[in-house]
């Protein structure tokens, strides 16, 4: 983005690189219809995956991410499993608006987000630590094959970079 | 998604006394189980009414056994006299 000023910097993040096999979890994984406690290990056993981590639903930073994830058409090739602190209940009504064919975890304590090293504690909101847009593609064993996570707040995605690696991999 | 999950789907809401009172019996007779929580709005469980023909929950899908069933004094019943002896047959 050309602003014309600073945008924000966020600390270095300590996230699983190319190569790495990305941690584990459980939480509950909010599909249309229902949801239901799964791990990422048995999601990831289905198929190539991008994992996204996004802020919390209803930010425009979680519609952006999502728009452009529906119009780069990502959800042909890979499964498109998303994770925010938001409850299952506001994932649902994402998943009725945008982010078309994606399952979306719910982490509400940002266990995963710490994990991942991707958490944002935010400024003006206090006590809650939510998840930096980040992308990771993972194969089926959960070696991270493409890993980006936003260094600046707000950053986006590079979609097309996003585009090579799954035609790269998946 | 793996061979290893629970042959009882229990499809529930939320705080449902009549659901938490299956979880109850469920876990009396140490029964694996997946949780499946649906909507509070009736009209958005289709997913319920495809298994079990109606939306309301609880309701139980039994792979062991075949059986779907809806209402928790049915179901109660059902996995006393299922599995409170030693198990299924």
């Amino acid at each position: 983005m050309d602003l014309g000023f600073e945008v924000t910097d966020l600390p270095a993040s300590d996230h699983p690189e190319p190569g790495d096999v990305a941690p584990d979890f459980t939480r509950p994984l909010v599909a249309p219809e229902y949801w239901a406690d799964a791990s990422l290990s048995a999601v990831v056993a289905e198929g190539p995956t991008l994992l996204v981590f996004h802020p919390m639903d209803g930010a425009f930073p979680t519609t952006y991410m999502w728009n452009a994830i529906d119009d780069h058409g990502f959800a042909a090739d890979v499964q498109l499993i998303g994770v925010s602190v938001s409850s299952p209940y506001e994932h649902t009504d994402l998943l009725d608006e945008r982010a078309a064919d994606a399952r979306l975890f719910s982490d509400p304590d940002a266990g995963v987000a710490a994990a991942y090293g991707v958490e944002n504690h935010l400024d003006g909101m206090a006590g809650v630590t939510e998840h930096r847009p980040a992308v990771f593609l993972l194969d089926s064993d959960r070696t991270v094959e493409y890993a980006w996570v936003a260094d600046e707040w707000p950053a986006f995605p590079d979609y097309e970079a996003v585009a090579a690696a799954i035609d790269a991999h998946a | 998604m793996s061979e290893s999950d629970p042959q009882i789907t229990l499809y529930r809401l939320q705080a449902c006394p009549f659901c938490e009172r299956v979880v109850r019996v469920l876990d009396a007779l140490d029964l694996d189980y997946e949780s499946r929580f649906v909507e509070p709005m009736h009209s958005d469980r289709n997913v319920v009414k495809r298994v079990s023909g109606k939306r309301s929950v609880p309701a139980i899908v039994d792979e062991t056994t075949g059986v779907t069933m809806s209402e928790s004094a049915n179901i109660v019943e059902y996995l006393e006299h299922t599995y409170d002896d030693g198990g299924a047959a």
